[in-house]
């Protein structure tokens, strides 16, 4: 009931939102926050209930609901709660939170349904992170697509409409092809056992025909490579996170695009772990052309919102490389790159918007010298470029660098590749500073600083920013025993094509594990 | 006959004589209200001897009429349709109609329409088949010519008059073909016929050919579509809905009886070409549809490309496709009369209002209506929470199932298509709302709180079906599959 409960507080709380315009300016604003508070306290609350029995996944949840839904097809209300959902869950919330602070005053149409849309959207990426029942998985992934859109459609900017035309059908192309490899995993269950299940437990014991297993996951992948993105799906990207309002930008690029990174860890890999090895040079691939190609972009890009969304893809690309790369280390730094890059682009993108909101322009030529204009602005700007950049002490470097280092075992030319892209990270972000806060002052209007709400939030995230850079232990050691489970899965795979250097290096590796902070 | 032969043939006979009870109101006195609240009566106390008939079912009444749970599920359907659009059109009449022209006799043609439909629904037979199939055609014809004094209407009247001597005259001579080759009129005697036939010769398949061309040039297949938009376009929105709804699940009621009974789809022509219409009405519908600048055309279009969905389902053969098929029909009636609805209570105020730009800006103006628009927007687009969803996810699960690969991808290629004009149209409703004009604004709306409860009823009705049916379909999932059983063992047991 209680894990019902994190999805239906942001659901039920929506319609009084939106009614509670009537009431005041801000008392949206007050009910999306409080309902989001609770939701946090009560996930904190569930995730600490118990720490007998380890938040270990796959098949042993920290918490658990289970309720029949449609008998006819094996489809149940099935929840279950354990370290990484916890994470994501806490990740959500908080992000939701910032969003609707960064949106304080930027929003002032319609107030209480653009709070309304928010939570509902929320509340679906709750049940995503939650759901283990696969048709219920996908009723939330969907679900929270509609809120998205109209946030995009409603209170977005200039060229609204052609961007979220192209996020939703992009989005939904790749679902509907989730959804037929879905249908076709649970028909598989029904020639198997003779009834169908769209239940996890149930659908990872299936064992596959690899010619099946390998359609079937390439069209999982397909799915959640659309949401991540990685290229050659990511155009929808950077002309919904431009139009978008800077709070449904925040949402999308801290949450929604981790969703597609949850699918992969939680799905994907687990489902099929005998395909995988066909396909973990493929997709590595791509993890690293996304991060180069990204960057490279974002080097070009004279559009500040434009900049952080091709960084945020090629920010994506470290968590796709980390997924495949089948160590724990790996793992490990692909959930820590997730929440320190849901709180990095969460604060770019909040300063972008205020940005925007000062000027009306996003076109960094047009700005120039504004250190002096806006101390405060300018000061959080350099801080969360710095942890873009992957400074030392920030969240940001731990993902990375745990991702780097877990997965030259098995790639080591593609991670030195991809070292390069973490130069070019250093060259946009800097360049971004360069170009936003230093040199000649284009435009002279005086205009004000950071808001004290604004300084706040930001404030807020770099402290956990700096937290979690120091202490990742918080975030490794609840989710460690999932990702064991998770490496467990994908290692049962017989053979390896890189088997014998593998097995010398992954041992190696765990023994170094015994000492990551 | 016996007894039970009246019992299981009471909703039809209930139908027949309420229609007749109606005319003979209506030749004693005219008065509006009164005979749509008596059409609408009528048609409940019909839906209200359903359990009643269950009882006695499965029952052949003579060899004409087979009383069923498929039949009576479609009965059921089509009944419950038949009330909302009374509900609508109520308003709607009202507003479009000026004093002196009469308009009782729309609801006896509508009734009679209906009862057409259910004879279709029970028909096993080419004699009853045929009967129910111009009962419903006429009627409809000139339902759809009802508002004799525009353009519009009438060309749409004669475009469908036309349309259904076509049908009916390709339908007679596959009959016939049918009948020259196995002497048997009945489905089962066919049936049985084919499959004793060692090879199946070119009558035998030019007959199949011809019955099912009728069918779908009714239902409004691609190739077999051009008449669709403009007869929606024309027609009176409720008649338009009636189009969409009742004379399509009808059709596909005997189409579902048809084909088991007759085992066509064990034919790979007619698998073939089922395999070509459905292709053929999935891209035709969805890529028209995304030119049109009408609601009503573009909704018109879409409903080709469901139909296509529909075929899909209806190909993959066996129970699970005749599951999936009901349950879609069942679905694609409530996301229309939504949809339909909304426009017809929309142009019941000032005129009729078919055009994007009418609805630029309407959830701002009218939230609810808006709303109910969206709602059936996105569910015909196939998104969760609503029953288009389910009705899509069971119409892939059916295509998977039986190994359709390709339909089943050209189906998702379709659906994100389709999902680009739905969201044209929904962008619309949010756009900024264009220059309130304040002095007629406030007129629609006090016209619009005055008379709204029946379509408020209808509407709010539908959405909840159409709500209830996507959180928690299973109800309905273990009646269809009852029902279905019931057909498959009549089937079954032919040879």
């Amino acid at each position: 009931m209680g894990l019902w409960l994190l999805i239906l507080i942001p659901i039920l709380a929506a319609p009084f939102a939106w009614m509670g315009q009537q009431w005041s300016h801000h008392a949206p604003r007050w009910i999306a926050i409080g309902a989001l508070a609770v939701d946090c306290l009560l996930a904190l609350l569930l995730g600490s209930r118990d720490h007998a029995v380890q938040a270990s996944g796959h098949g042993a949840w920290l918490v658990e609901s289970h309720i029949g839904w449609i008998p006819r097809w094996g489809i149940s209300l099935h929840l279950g709660l354990d370290g990484l959902s916890f994470i994501l869950i806490i990740l959500t919330a908080f992000i939701g939170v910032v969003a609707i602070l960064a949106s304080w005053t930027e929003i002032q149409s319609r107030i209480g349904l653009f709070h309304c849309h928010v939570l509902l959207a929320l509340g679906g990426v709750i049940g995503v992170f939650l759901a283990i029942d696969l048709f219920l998985f996908f009723f939330f992934w969907e679900l929270m697509l509609v809120p998205m859109y109209l946030l995009i459609v409603i209170w977005g900017h200039a060229q609204r409409r052609h961007a979220s035309f192209k996020f939703f059908l992009f989005t939904q192309a790749g679902s509907l092809v989730l959804l037929v490899a879905i249908v076709a995993l649970a028909l598989l269950h029904q020639q198997a056992t003779g009834h169908p299940s769209f239940d996890y437990a149930d659908l990872m014991e299936l064992t596959l025909g690899s010619e099946m297993a390998r359609w079937l996951m390439l069209a999982f992948l397909i799915g959640f490579l659309v949401k991540l993105p990685a290229p050659p799906f990511h155009t929808w990207l950077p002309d919904t996170y431009t139009e978008a309002p800077t709070g449904a930008t925040i949402i999308l690029a801290g949450i929604l695009a981790k969703t597609g990174a949850y699918g992969l860890l939680r799905f994907t890999i687990p489902l099929f772990p005998e395909a995988m090895s066909d396909f973990t040079p493929i997709v590595m691939g791509l993890g690293v052309v996304g991060i180069l190609y990204a960057a490279v972009l974002a080097c070009a890009q004279t559009d500040i919102k434009r900049l952080v969304a091709y960084s945020s893809i090629s920010h994506m690309g470290f968590i796709l490389l980390g997924a495949f790369a089948g160590t724990e280390l790996a793992l490990q730094g692909v959930v820590m790159q997730m929440v320190a890059h849901g709180l990095s682009t969460g604060g770019l993108f909040l300063l972008a918007g205020a940005l925007e909101e000062r000027y009306q322009t996003r076109e960094m030529g047009q700005m120039g010298g504004l250190w002096s204009v806006t101390p405060r602005l300018a000061t959080m700007a350099l801080f969360f470029a710095c942890a873009s950049l992957g400074l030392p002490g920030m969240a940001n470097f731990v993902g990375e660098f745990l991702v780097l280092f877990g997965s030259y075992a098995t790639q080591p030319i593609m991670i030195i590749l991809v070292s390069f892209g973490m130069v070019m990270a250093a060259i946009y972000s800097l360049g971004m500073m360069q170009r936003t806060f230093f040199g000649r002052q284009q435009d002279t209007r005086s205009v004000p600083d950071l808001s004290n709400v604004a300084f706040g939030t930001v404030l807020l995230i770099a402290v956990l920013q700096i937290w979690l850079g120091l202490y990742p232990k918080a975030v490794l050691s609840t989710t460690q025993p999932v990702m064991e489970q998770l490496v467990r899965a994908a290692g049962a795979l017989p053979t390896l094509s890189h088997a014998p250097t593998e097995s010398l290096w992954s041992s190696h590796i765990v023994a170094l594990q015994g000492d990551t902070p | 006959m016996m007894l039970q032969d009246f019992i299981a043939l009471s909703p039809i006979l209930n139908l027949g004589a309420f229609s007749l009870v109606t005319m003979l109101a209506i030749a004693f006195q005219r008065h509006h209200a009164r005979i749509a609240t008596f059409a609408f009566l009528a048609c409940l106390f019909t839906l209200a001897t359903l359990p009643w008939v269950a009882t006695v079912a499965p029952r052949a009444v003579t060899t004409l009429l087979v009383v069923d749970g498929h039949a009576l599920l479609y009965m059921g359907l089509i009944l419950t349709v038949t009330m909302v659009i009374i509900g609508l059109s109520y308003r709607y009449l009202t507003v479009q109609f000026r004093e002196e022209e009469g308009v009782e006799e729309y609801y006896l043609l509508l009734l009679l329409a209906t009862f057409g439909g259910l004879v279709l629904t029970t028909a096993a037979h080419f004699v009853s088949f045929f009967l129910g199939f111009e009962l419903l055609g006429l009627s409809l014809c000139s339902l759809i010519g009802y508002l004799r004094t525009r353009r519009h209407p009438l060309e749409a009247a004669v475009k469908y008059l036309l349309l259904s001597i076509t049908a009916s005259a390709l339908l007679l001579f596959g009959l016939a073909l049918l009948y020259f080759e196995s002497g048997a009129m009945t489905f089962q005697g066919v049936g049985a016929i084919l499959k004793q036939a060692q090879s199946v010769s070119a009558l035998w398949l030019g007959g199949l050919v011809l019955v099912l061309i009728g069918i779908a040039l009714k239902l409004g297949l691609a190739p077999f579509h051009m008449w669709v938009p403009d007869v929606y376009q024309g027609a009176p929105t409720p008649i338009t809905t009636y189009i969409a709804t009742v004379s399509k699940a009808a059709l596909m009621a005997l189409l579902l009886r048809f084909a088991t009974e007759v085992g066509v789809l064990e034919l790979p022509p007619v698998v073939h070409l089922f395999s070509l219409l459905a292709v053929v009405s999935m891209v035709t519908g969805n890529v028209l549809a995304l030119l049109q600048q009408n609601v009503k055309r573009l909704l018109a279009y879409s409903s080709i490309a469901h139909f296509g969905y529909v075929l899909v389902a209806l190909l993959a053969g066996g129970p699970p496709a005749a599951e999936a098929v009901t349950f879609y029909v069942i679905v694609y009636c409530a996301m229309s009369l939504g949809a339909f609805g909304v426009v017809t209570v929309y142009s019941s105020e000032a005129g009729d209002k078919n055009r994007f730009e009418d609805y630029q800006g309407l959830f701002w103006t009218r939230p609810w209506l808006a709303a109910m628009l969206g709602l059936s927007l996105l569910s015909l687009a196939g998104i969760p929470v609503t029953a288009g969803f389910i009705g899509k996810f069971y119409a892939i699960m059916a295509g998977v199932n039986a190994g359709l690969w390709w339909l089943v991808l050209v189906l998702i290629g379709n659906s994100v298509v389709s999902l680009y004009y739905y969201l044209r149209l929904i962008v619309t409703l949010f756009g900024e709302a264009p220059d309130p004009a304040v002095a007629p604004q406030a007129q629609v709306e006090q016209s619009a709180q005055t008379a709204g409860w029946t379509t408020a009823c209808s509407l709010g009705f539908v959405a909840s079906i159409i709500l209830m049916l996507g959180v928690y379909p299973n109800p309905l999932m273990e009646l269809i599959r009852d029902s279905v059983s019931n057909l498959l063992i009549v089937a079954l047991q032919k040879p």
